[in-house]
């Protein structure tokens, strides 16, 4: 078994050899310590084909694809700022107080490859794209060109996320009905009442 | 299995040569509630569309709702056939995501009721695969009979014959007791014998060879490029097996050879199954031979309400169908945010149609069979 890269050689190396591609390692804190890869969309699929025929890397096996849902999150951060005051005395005073600070994280959907290499035997790296929001840009490029065995699971993305892959040769629903409306795997996600079956659209 | 359907793009006028054909759902070739849209012209397969989710009960979405632990029940009835092998894909990928050590004893036994099922699912499938070809009954009884035997096994061993809900993350739930493993050994001492009735029946047989010759093959590059795992990668000529390469559990241990094949037909997929068998009989009286005395499980790893550190872990093993995996990540509450199956035969469908152009209705049945599919597993 030869050895892979750390991710922030294969980032650098992948950025050398494709042109223009922007990656930001994302680590893990667990114990498994697998870290990832997160790729800019435009060049997502150039750095497929690269990771793919590099001859060293040779990653000719795409074990896993899968959808992710981060809904849009807040999260607070106290802080402490030193402000002028009027004292009690009418006096101004500096003193320090504790604000809280919020931020807005709003959510995208994420599919994740797992790469491994046959040849080499060798792996995981581990890929990630993002969409631009949960609602209106949900695009992410299809790598079912670069390796076939994405295709029945991004459509499972599809299917249960809403992820579009743009360019997959046969985007349909693949484990709900085809007149289902709904992602049932998103996080926010609510389950249809009991007598779905009477309504007009599933009759 | 003759009514037409309604079909995503309409055939035009003028084409009248060709038929669609419905295979399924309920047919007993498709082994389960799958379907092939299938257009044929004349005997001929000019297109096929697997269609499945018939059994769909959103798997995923029910394990992220509960504990690490409540999801082990549940991992049973992916495939149904092999819960022992999935119990252990999820508690490999838990174990890997909280950082947990398997005892000893408890590495052994896993090896040991995990070769198990390997065998007991080949034989059930090349059963079922000549059973698809016509011999009707008897190789399937054959197998079965075999079957039974490790099946009674896993019952005095956890309490259930398939959904034995068996393992835990950081080692098993009830420890194998000596006069268990005398049984194991009784077993494994005959199962050779099994193999040779089984394949004396069958090697050399004409009708066998002529039928599944050439059929349904699978290229080396395509089963790479399309992420075929298992005995199935293996006859097109990969050389990839998950114990070899990732040496998970104690499998660096064991000496055991990976069959291979060269055509990549039906035949050579039906003959890695065989060829597995008797491996999976060497592993198995290794296993016996070495096992130790010792804990079952960690006593520090807390089953109720654990709370692994956020972070994600891929863990995934070589299960008799292929390569199974499983995919968490962990955001520090009680309940993965996210779980993930890599489903082996879900996967080693994307290329049916790929297999099946150009051939004859009744190759069709047998090229699904055999793939070796669950539809618990395809659907979740």
């Amino acid at each position: 078994m030869s050895a892979l890269p750390t991710p922030e050689d294969l980032k650098a190396q992948i950025e050398a050899g494709v042109a223009g591609a922007v990656l930001t390692v994302i680590p893990n804190g667990s114990p498994s310590a697998q870290h990832s890869l997160l790729l800019d969309n435009e060049h997502a699929r150039a750095v497929a084909f690269f990771l793919r025929d590099h001859p060293d890397l040779c990653l000719d096996y795409c074990s896993l694809v899968t959808g992710i849902d981060w809904l849009d999150r807040e999260t607070t951060e106290k802080v402490k700022v030193k402000r002028v005051v009027d004292g009690p005395d009418g006096s101004q005073q500096e003193t320090e107080v504790e604000e809280t600070h919020k931020t807005k994280h709003p959510g995208y959907l994420e599919a994740v490859y797992h790469l491994f290499s046959m040849e080499k035997k060798h792996g995981p790296v581990i890929l990630r794209v993002r969409t631009g929001n949960r609602t209106d840009q949900t695009s992410i490029p299809s790598l079912t060109p670069v390796w076939r065995s994405a295709e029945f699971q991004e459509r499972e993305a599809f299917d249960l996320y809403g992820i579009v892959f743009d360019g997959h040769p046969d985007l349909r629903r693949i484990l709900m009905w085809d007149g289902f409306v709904d992602f049932p795997m998103r996080k926010d996600y609510v389950p249809p009442a009991d007598d779905i079956l009477a309504t007009e659209a599933h009759r | 299995m003759t009514h037409t359907v309604v079909d995503l793009d309409p055939i035009g006028i003028g084409e009248g040569e060709i038929m669609e054909v419905s295979m399924g759902p309920h047919h007993p070739s498709t082994h389960g509630v799958f379907r092939m849209d299938v257009r044929l012209e004349g005997e001929r397969v000019v297109r096929l569309k697997p269609v499945f989710g018939y059994l769909h009960r959103n798997h995923e979405k029910i394990a992220e709702h509960g504990a690490y632990l409540s999801a082990i029940p549940y991992t049973d009835r992916l495939d149904y056939l092999c819960s022992m092998t999935n119990n252990w894909g999820y508690c490999l990928a838990v174990e890997k995501l909280a950082g947990l050590q398997v005892p000893e004893r408890a590495e052994y036994i896993r090896v040991i009721v995990a070769e198990l099922t390997r065998f007991q699912n080949h034989a059930g499938l090349v059963g079922f695969l000549l059973q698809d070809m016509g011999a009707s009954g008897t190789p399937l009884m054959y197998a079965f009979r075999e079957r039974e035997k490790v099946l009674d096994l896993f019952e005095s061993l956890s309490g259930a014959r398939m959904m034995c809900n068996y393992m835990r993350f950081g080692g098993l739930r009830v420890d194998a007791s000596a006069a268990w493993l005398d049984e194991v050994r009784q077993l494994t001492a005959r199962l050779p014998r099994f193999v040779d009735e089984f394949e004396n029946l069958l090697r050399s047989n004409e009708i066998l060879m002529a039928r599944t010759q050439g059929a349904g093959v699978l290229s080396r590059k395509l089963a790479i490029n399309a992420g075929v795992t298992g005995p199935m990668l293996r006859a097109s000529g990969v050389n990839y097996d998950i114990r070899k390469v990732d040496r998970y559990g104690i499998y660096d241990r064991f000496e055991f050879r990976v069959p291979l094949g060269d055509h990549g037909d039906v035949y050579d997929r039906y003959m890695m199954r065989i060829l597995e068998m008797r491996e999976t009989v060497k592993i198995l009286e290794q296993a016996l031979r070495g096992i130790p005395e010792g804990p079952i499980m960690d006593p520090k790893v807390r089953l109720r309400g654990l709370r692994p550190k956020a972070g994600e872990a891929y863990g995934r093993i070589e299960s008799p169908k292929g390569e199974l995996g499983f995919f968490l990540i962990s955001d520090g509450s009680t309940n993965p945010y996210r779980y993930r199956v890599r489903p082996p035969s879900m996967i080693n469908l994307t290329i049916l149609e790929d297999m099946c152009l150009g051939q004859n209705v009744a190759d069709v049945v047998i090229t699904l069979g055999s793939v070796d599919i669950v539809l618990g597993e395809v659907d979740r």
